[in-house]
């Protein structure tokens, strides 16, 4: 990049914040996907849309790249700039402008971090139910860029089912304010959603407008296990057919239950095949007839342990188990390969199985958790980036993981996003008229190819 | 350094939030999973050491917040630290560390000795004259920060008053060896005797062996292993020869330096059990709560509690000192917001760092405040140190005191 373009960028943004020493650049060349790392060619932290505006009118008349970045927790490189172009870091853009009690609405600028609006809108008794696994350092952009899930999913939905209002710079610098506060909308084409999961592809946001709902008043949480996995997925299926839909239905295999004990000894039995950890929420006597009728199904699906915790201290004791299964997992080797496999939840016994099975193949270690409400697995792989052999065995294994999963009619990733990193998995699931369509939004968007190129997919077909 | 140890960390970010300087800057290379990418590209042979690299890493207060989140078990800050030590045994210290961490911290009877005179500035009221007249503001700037930390100093150090054997009082339950720091002994006795106090009416004797040295963690600051080693050893052999039931101590870091000895002195026996048996204070305390809440007396204050990273964060205990405190009927007890955050003492940080060290105290005070407390408890004589002058001049009606001192205030109530 050359020298007058920087200062010109310094100039919009202020010295300190246009970052060019190699240090920079090389702590600015990752996010949390294994393996990938590239040095961008400079860093920006702007402190206002107007900023981000001419930082892009700029960017845009001189044809240089821009890779938005909120905290870089994504695990699909969607934040790494390959092409030593601009990362521009969104943080310092961090205030909660407002929280509407009457629209039940809030609206942050990107930087806000997500469990900090959590909190915020708790204390006024309110609920904003997307809460990703990073939700204490993720940010609101991110999440809306990836469409994150989070534990309380299944009944909750995603970041997509609470964004009302965008107010986004385009690739030229220009403005674009789509949705509001207002909860019908038909007037023109549903912009909010194409720029929900675009992954930095269509615009930077700068401001976001969320639903809000009020939040539950009671919870119960339960704990169970199962000699046998295929029951534990009955069990799900089952629950959801009587059409109890808890708030959290989260899943542990073998290899996690094994992991976690030794790591932290909850008391985990060592000879079932899986975990649940149920929530149930809302009104007090249908949290008590939900947990009831849980508890009915899960007998007679043959569990051989089921808790359910007296109060919020103890149910925090029970949901110990899943908060620390990363953790348990990621301590194991060097490196870990935390991917999300997505099937319809009928088949989440034959993937686990499969997942297993393909583990054994390649001589691998693989847990399996993640949200089984909602058919999304998490399995991670842990292995070590020096072991060059191993790891190729680990795509090898994700590669047929991956085919199974299209195969059983699921999805490549159900929250992290393509990136680059399920790039060329993506035909295979959209198709080619998929891509065409694609292809063809990014390019009335965004037509030099300067905002995240080759993300999700590739600008031409190759 | 191991370099599987740099590999192991994920890059998750999980222990963005908990820093201290990313808090404050944003800047990737100012947080943990930055400084361990600066320090392995650096192995790694992608970066060279810079200024700008030093300045970096040197950022770090080594808090250790971001190990007490890290899924995978990786310490930045101990990281930076080990690589610091590494590349200053190549390029020497200069000679204000050498001789303040090396010749003089770690050696008690030298410390005392160099103390005395302040003692004496303090006590003639040259102080008064010296403040008044703005001399501290000639001084280079960190002696200046420096002297400005030291509260009233006490006329002489514990170690030379304190009786090596207190009885217990009343029917004695055991012997606790007591292991009184060096900040302790010098500024901050009365809290140590207040510590010797609840010991003793628990029903324990207590022996405060007088020879101790320093627990080393100067000398670890000073990359002096050799000098770590010697003081680990001498403490072990010094605690081994009197019997005692357990080692307790009030000065979070000397708790956390000590229960790493088994460690420095590469798993030796001795040093093993030694570690094993040491306790900070308010796990003792805790133990006895039963006993201990029968002699405490109502206390109406409006009381919140500063984790010390070295309590917190190197010793995992939280919920001890909290609970000690709920202990005292009438206490109304408020959680400080980011409470187990750095306040940025950490150790000569605040005399290499001014900067940073005011950003993050500023934030520690601006918490305080917001509690409405009207004292302020803690377990550390860093951060006994930072946040009585920090509170002295931002928030004069709170007053900061040691755990042990608070309770002993309900007992005497
Ligand atoms: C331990 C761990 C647990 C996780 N758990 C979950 C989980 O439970 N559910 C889940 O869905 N994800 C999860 N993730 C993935 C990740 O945290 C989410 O994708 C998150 O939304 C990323 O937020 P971020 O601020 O870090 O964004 P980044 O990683 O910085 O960016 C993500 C993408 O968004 C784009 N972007 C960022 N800001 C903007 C903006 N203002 N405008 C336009 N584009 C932008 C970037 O270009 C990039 O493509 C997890 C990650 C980790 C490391
Ligand atoms: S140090 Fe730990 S918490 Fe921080 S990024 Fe690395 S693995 Fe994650
Ligand atoms: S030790 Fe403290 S300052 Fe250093 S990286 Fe960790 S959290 Fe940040």
């Amino acid at each position: 990049m050359e020298n007058s373009f920087i200062k010109a960028l310094a100039g919009i943004v202020g010295a300190p914040n246009t970052l060019i020493d190699p240090e920079s650049l090389a702590c600015y060349g990752y996010d949390s996907t294994p393996e990938l790392q590239s040095r961008p060619g400079a860093v920006l932290l702007p402190g206002s849309a107007e900023e981000i505006s001419k930082v892009m009118a700029l960017c845009h008349e001189a044809g240089v790249r821009v890779t938005p970045r909120g905290s870089g927790t994504n695990l699909s490189g969607g934040s790494i700039s390959f092409d030593a172009g601009v990362v521009l870091q969104t943080s310092r853009l961090n205030r909660i402008l407002e929280i509407d009690e009457e629209n039940l609405t809030a609206t942050v600028e990107t930087g806000v971090i997500t469990s900090a609006l959590h909190r915020e809108v708790e204390a006024k008794g309110l609920f904003y139910p997307p809460d990703p696994g990073s939700m204490n350092i993720s940010t609101m952009g991110g999440n809306v860029a990836e469409n994150s899930g989070g534990l309380r999913g299944l009944k909750y939905g995603v970041t997509d089912d609470y964004v009302m209002g965008l107010k986004t710079v385009l690739a030229d610098g220009d403005l674009l304010k789509t949705g509001g506060k207002v909860v019908k909308d038909v007037a023109g084409y549903n912009l909010n959603q194409l720029l929900v999961s675009s992954e930095g592809t269509l615009g930077i946001f700068t401001e976001i407008t969320v639903k809000l709902i009020p939040k539950p008043v009671a919870k119960k949480t339960m704990l169970v296990h199962f000699p046998q996995l295929e029951q534990a997925a009955l069990t799900v299926s089952h629950i959801i057919a009587a059409r109890i839909i808890p708030a959290t239905l989260e899943f542990l295999d073998r290899v996690t239950i094994k992991c976690v004990e030794d790591y932290a000894h909850v008391g985990l039995p060592l000879d079932v095949d899986a975990v649940l950890l149920i929530e149930v929420d809302g009104h007090p006597a249908q949290v008590e007839e939900d947990a009831a009728g849980i508890r009915q199904i899960c007998e007679r699906h043959h569990c051989s342990f089921f808790q359910t915790a007296a109060g919020p201290e103890e149910a925090l004791k029970l949901a110990t188990a899943r908060r620390v299964a990363l953790s348990a997992l990621a301590r194991m080797r060097p490196t870990t390969i935390l991917e999300d496999a997505t099937v319809p939840r009928s088949c989440i016994a034959p993937m686990v199985k499969l997942i297993q099975d393909t583990a054994r193949k390649y001589d691998l270690l693989i847990g399996t958790f993640g949200h089984a409400g909602d058919g999304n697995l998490h399995p991670t792989c842990l292995t070590d980036e020096r072991n060059s052999d191993e790891i190729a065995r680990a795509h090898q294994a994700f590669g047929e993981i991956f085919e199974a999963t299209i195969a059983m009619g699921g999805t490549i990733t159900g929250e992290h996003g393509v990136g680059v990193a399920k790039k060329k998995y993506l035909p295979k699931l959209v198709g080619e008229s998929g891509l065409r369509v694609m292809r063809g939004i990014k390019g009335a968007l965004d037509p030099k190819g300067i905002l995240n190129p080759g993300k999700i997919f590739s600008l031409t077909s190759d | 350094m191991d370099y599987v140890k740099l590999i192991n960390c994920m890059r998750c970010g999980m222990c963005l939030p908990h820093c201290p300087t990313y808090k404050e800057t944003f800047l990737e290379t100012a947080s943990p999973r930055g400084r361990v990418a600066l320090v392995r590209k650096l192995q790694e042979g992608e970066l060279v050491e810079s200024e700008k690299f030093l300045e970096y890493v040197s950022l770090c207060l080594d808090c250790q917040a971001c190990a007490s989140a890290c899924p995978c078990g990786v310490n930045a800050g101990e990281l930076v630290a080990e690589f610091r030590c590494e590349s200053k045994k190549e390029k020497g210290l200069s000679m204000m560390e050498d001789l303040v961490l090396r010749k003089l911290v770690p050696h008690p009877d030298r410390l005392e000795a160099a103390t005395a005179p302040l003692r004496l500035y303090q006590k003639t009221g040259l102080q008064q004259v010296v403040r008044s007249l703005g001399l501290l503001k000639l001084f280079p700037e960190a002696l200046g920060r420096m002297k400005g930390l030291l509260p009233k100093l006490p006329d002489a150090p514990l170690r030379q008053t304190i009786s090596e054997v207190t009885p217990a009082a009343g029917k004695e339950k055991g012997t606790a060896g007591f292991f009184l720091g060096c900040v302790m002994s010098l500024i901050f006795s009365e809290a140590s005797l207040a510590t010797v106090q609840l010991l003793s009416t628990l029903g324990y004797r207590v022996v405060t062996p007088k020879a101790q040295k320093c627990c080393g963690a100067p000398n670890m600051l000073g990359h002096d292993l050799d000098g770590l080693k010697e003081a680990a050893s001498f403490n072990t052999d010094l605690f081994d020869s009197f019997d005692l039931d357990f080692v307790v101590t009030d000065c979070g870091g000397c708790g956390a330096e000590l229960k790493k000895y088994g460690q420095h002195l590469d798993g030796e026996r001795k040093a093993v059990d030694f570690s094993a048996s040491v306790r900070d204070i308010s796990e003792v305390l805790f133990a006895e709560s039963e006993a201990l809440a029968a002699k405490l007396r109502p206390l109406p204050l409006k009381v919140t509690y500063h984790d010390p990273c070295h309590i917190a964060h190197c010793q995992g205990i939280r919920s001890q000192p909290r609970a000690l405190i709920k202990l005292i009927p009438g206490i109304d007890f408020r959680e400080l917001p980011e409470a187990d955050a750095c306040c940025g003492s950490a150790g000569t940080y605040n005399i290499e760092k001014p900067e940073m060290a005011d950003r993050v105290l500023s934030r520690k005070v601006q918490n305080v405040q917001k509690t409405g407390a009207e004292y302020l408890v803690t377990s550390n004589p860093g951060c006994l140190l930072q946040l009585k002058k920090a509170l002295s001049e931002a928030e004069p009606q709170v007053r900061v005191i040691h755990l042990t001192e608070l309770l002993q205030m309900s007992m005497n109530a």
